[in-house]
């Protein structure tokens, strides 16, 4: 089979920074061809070049399509010769259904008025294709992510896709809907339509992609078959150097009981008669890395939030205790007192201010620290965000760069820098390493191991098993708002998680 | 992996200011439009007796401004400061011409009405998260319906003397030169002095931690700006009647705000409310409580500027403080605040006040009616808003 898509030396240049330099990238029709990179690599920025939100003239480089030289000036361009790409963010109307999300701005009308029965028809058709089981009608947001992902694919198919483009695709998904988007990725292929997927999952990248594409720096470093193709080679790739361990050593060694959660229940905030987390009791030791496993809405991040302050849920009843004492964690500042900190898994909405610089934000939590009698020193302010900079590497000119600017890695570096300002005992890290590549995930890894090493203890939450596996003494398995399971780090396993958690 | 230890680097003049280029944008355009209404108006603007009418006439203004900023860069709105000031005029004038009560007990009733209203507000922004923009709508018709009540339709007035001077008294010439005033020309000095004082310690203080700094050169052109400007209108002043009782209010109250945004831990958190609340809450920021003190300051704030405008016009009228809400919004967004909530600075504000007080006044002199006034007034904040997000594009 020919090439469907040839982009040739493609340079493009922001002001003060060259985000591609010189990269090339060939995709065959009809296969599923994966482009791996470090974050800031430069994927995101290619596929803007090629759909055409950089128009041509914006960057130097040729881009052949079926045998044409293209030159888009607009997604428009790109759309009509079926080049679709599915953004991270998800670009459906929440409000409205899916029949009007799929056909929002190529409506089936004549004349400007809609045919409802003929978008109803094509709508249900399209959901058959893509194996999601709801009518047409039903509003976007009552619908799950993975769902919504399964919308976003039929509204591609709907504009006769020939090369999709999925950008972190199954970065939100469960495991689950992660499996169901690939099996669908795999149909779409045998019935001819080509994929790019941009993916930090290696695991599924060897799982469906016929051939892989690594960028690094804004330059491509190797396009390998992916058969017989291991992780580690990718990984070596993608960070420009061998990665012995994807998890760093370290020593287990548990103290006393730090934090104990005792039989904790939470209520669903709107519905009155649901529990979200039912007679749940658990303890951490100082110096103890202990995971929480479960699928996507287990109550994994409902139990951190509810005991964080009450951030989450009504009626909550239980008893928290700190070296073996009870505490008051009714707000979020005595929680915080009490020695407690919690990491959020969402860092850009309840992380960080994003419009505020590094050294704000890492003082923001403890900002009395940095203050006397209510009035700031900046100086010493400089001095705590710096000393955090260096410690935790985080990647930055200087401490004055508002955090939008920054990486996901290096922002969520400075998530921690703020929680370890206000030195807690117990760290809860959600999702730590989402959306972080593999060089900055090994970083964040270290700093936890650092942590447990100084004694504090460390709840982990985390959807990637291996990182449980890689990091946790302990593993808590999670589903439906309770503990299902207690696995210690000899006996787990992927295999010993799943089949807690499908037990039930 | 390699650590990088590299400083920020030093810019030049060029790239300093046009990152800055909001800061010093607005000062130019307010040097600007005060020279083209001083050269129109035949050198009227900056006669002595205009430059202390033109600090008379705005005081209300900028004073509402500096609450303001406060609720706006805590992500919020307040319409109904004009009604609250007009109500809390009308309050004062009831209680001393009508019923006769001493200025003194009516002044601290009068500020503590205006931090019970916004106390009300506030309560049901905060907890009950009633969007501000609804609950102040509320609360400026309810209060311009009250004032009415209050004063049965009728002006009420005259004040005594003694209240007046809260708004058109002069500070007495401690110097006893007479004219030019002595304590006028001296307060310049000061000023100037304190100003050059202090950001010359600041940048000491910044060149210590490395912080990036402003050029020099720029920092001396800027304060040489600004050092002629208050000696420039100290000198006029002192040619009249020395410095106005209000000015010294304006004056502390606009110091004492910089410091409280700028340098204290309540300030700050206000703006990481302001910048994302979810997180503020999730970092042990109270952020209702914060939320609920930035509109009782702000109707404490409305109160005074209550008083001060009843006892310019010695009188309390039904219309008083109409439309004024407009006229301050205005003034914190022309100063550079953000609709979405934590950006904006006092001194934006007050600048920005500034820019809206001298237009009027201009436009006054030279006999534009209050057809075209609206009309230019609209177009420049469009334009000052619109200049921020151009800006706010060109950097992304």
């Amino acid at each position: 089979m020919g090439a469907l898509l040839r982009m040739d030396r493609i340079t493009k240049t922001f002001p003060g920074v060259k985000a591609l330099d010189d990269v090339s990238l060939e995709v065959a029709e009809g296969e599923i061809h994966a482009i791996c990179g470090e974050n800031g690599a430069g994927k995101s920025t290619l596929m803007k070049v090629l759909s055409g939100v950089y128009p041509v003239g914006s960057y130097e480089g040729q881009i052949t399509y079926d045998g044409q030289p293209a030159a888009f000036g607009s997604i428009r361009d790109s759309e009509d010769l079926g080049i679709i790409i599915i953004h991270q963010e998800l670009a459906l109307v929440p409000l409205l259904t899916i029949a009007e999300n799929i056909f929002l701005g190529n409506e089936r009308a004549t004349r400007g008025v809609i045919d409802w029965p003929e978008t109803f028809r094509q709508t249900e058709a399209l959901l058959a294709k893509v194996g999601l089981r709801e009518t047409p009608g039903t509003r976007v947001d009552t619908l799950g992510v993975g769902k919504q992902q399964l919308v976003e694919i039929a509204k591609a198919l709907s504009k006769n896709v020939r090369l999709l483009i999925l950008d972190e695709p199954t970065a939100a998904l469960s495991e689950g809907d992660s499996q169901a988007l690939l099996d669908l990725l795999l149909e779409l292929k045998g019935q001819g339509v080509t994929s790019i997927i941009i993916s930090h999952k290696l695991n599924e990248v060897r799982r469906v992609a016929d051939s892989v594409t690594v960028i690094r720096d804004g330059a491509t470093i190797s396009t390998l078959e992916a058969k017989g193709l291991t992780e580690d080679r990718i990984v070596r790739d993608m960070v420009g150097r061998d990665m012995a361990h994807r998890y760093p050593e370290r020593e287990r060694r548990a103290g006393e009981v730090v934090f104990e959660l005792r039989d904790w229940n939470v209520g669903h905030p709107e519905q009155r008669d649901r529990r979200m987390i039912r007679d749940l009791s658990m303890q951490v030791r100082a110096g103890e890395v202990v995971g929480i496993a479960g699928l996507m809405g287990a109550g994994r991040t409902e139990l951190a939030m509810s005991v964080f302050g009450r951030s989450y849920g009504r009626d909550i009843s239980g008893q928290v205790l700190m070296h073996g004492r009870p505490v008051d964690v009714s707000t979020v500042d005595r929680a915080i007192a009490a020695g407690l900190a919690y990491v959020t898994e969402d860092r850009k909405t309840l992380g960080l201010i994003l419009d505020e610089t590094i050294r704000r934000n890492t003082v923001l939590a403890n900002l009395g620290a940095v203050a006397t009698r209510g009035v700031v020193d900046d100086g010493r302010e400089t001095e705590v965000a710096e000393t955090y900079r260096r410690s935790l590497r985080i990647r930055t000119p200087s401490v004055f760069q508002k955090v939008m600017n920054l990486s996901g890695g290096n922002q969520q570096k400075v998530v921690l820098a703020k929680w370890l300002f206000t030195d807690p005992e117990l760290l809860i890290l959600d999702e730590p390493t989402r959306g972080i590549d593999v060089g900055a995930k090994y970083e964040i890894y270290s700093i936890i191991n650092d942590l447990s090493a100084a004694g504090k203890a460390v709840i982990l939450i985390s959807s990637e098993m291996p990182e449980l596996l890689g990091l946790c003494d302990r593993i808590h398995v999670m589903n439906q708002g309770r503990f299902v399971g207690e696995l210690t780090a000899a006996e787990a396993s992927q295999e010993a998680i799943m089949s807690l958690i499908v037990r039930e | 992996m390699v650590d990088q230890t590299d400083h920020a680097p030093t810019m030049g003049i060029g790239a300093y200011v046009a990152r800055h280029i909001r800061e010093y944008g607005l000062l130019v355009a307010l040097i600007a439009i005060m020279a083209f209404f001083q050269i129109v108006t035949g050198g009227v603007l900056l006669r002595p007796v205009n430059i202390t009418n033109l600090f008379l006439q705005n005081s209300y203004i900028i004073i509402m401004a500096l609450g303001m900023l406060l609720v706006i860069v805590a992500g919020h709105i307040d319409l109904s400061v004009g009604s609250v000031m007009g109500f809390i005029g009308a309050l004062a004038a009831v209680m001393i011409v009508t019923m006769g009560l001493p200025v003194w007990l009516t002044m601290g009733v009068c500020i503590l009405a205006g931090m019970a209203i916004g106390a009300v507000q506030g309560y049901f922004v905060a907890y009950w998260k009633i969007p501000s923009f609804i609950v102040t709508l509320a609360g400026m018709l309810v209060f311009r319906g009250l004032s009415l009540w209050l004063l049965a339709g009728q002006s009420v007035g005259p004040f005594p003397q003694n209240f007046q001077l809260l708004s058109t008294g002069f500070i007495p010439d401690l110097m006893g030169v007479g004219r030019p005033n002595g304590l006028a020309l001296a307060s310049g000095v000061l000023a100037v002095g304190l100003i050059l004082w202090i950001g010359l310690r600041g940048r000491a203080r910044n060149a210590r931690y490395g912080m990036d700094d402003e050029p020099f050169t720029l920092f001396l052109i800027r304060n040489a700006i600004v050092a002629a400007a208050i000696l420039f209108v100290t000198w006029k002043l002192a040619w009249f009647r020395g410095l106005p009782n209000v000015l010294l209010s304006m004056v502390v109250l606009t110091v004492v705000y910089v410091f409280l945004t700028e340098r204290t831990t309540i300030g700050r958190r206000i703006y990481a409310v302001g910048g994302n609340a979810k997180a503020a809450k999730l970092s042990g920021i109270r952020t209702e409580r914060l939320t609920f003190l930035t509109f009782v300051n702000m109707g404490m704030l409305a109160a005074l500027a209550g008083l001060i405008f009843a006892a310019r016009l010695n009188t309390a009228t039904p219309r008083a403080g109409f439309a004024v809400e407009l006229d301050v919004i205005a003034a914190v967004f022309i100063g550079g605040a953000s609709m979405s909530g934590g950006v904006g600075r006092i001194v934006g504000a007050v600048t920005g006040a500034f820019i809206m007080g001298v237009m009027n006044n201009g436009m006054s002199i030279m006999g534009i009616g209050i057809d075209y006034q609206q009309v230019i007034k609209g177009l420049v904040l469009l334009a000052a808003v619109f200049f921020d997000v151009y800006n706010k594009n060109r950097e992304a």
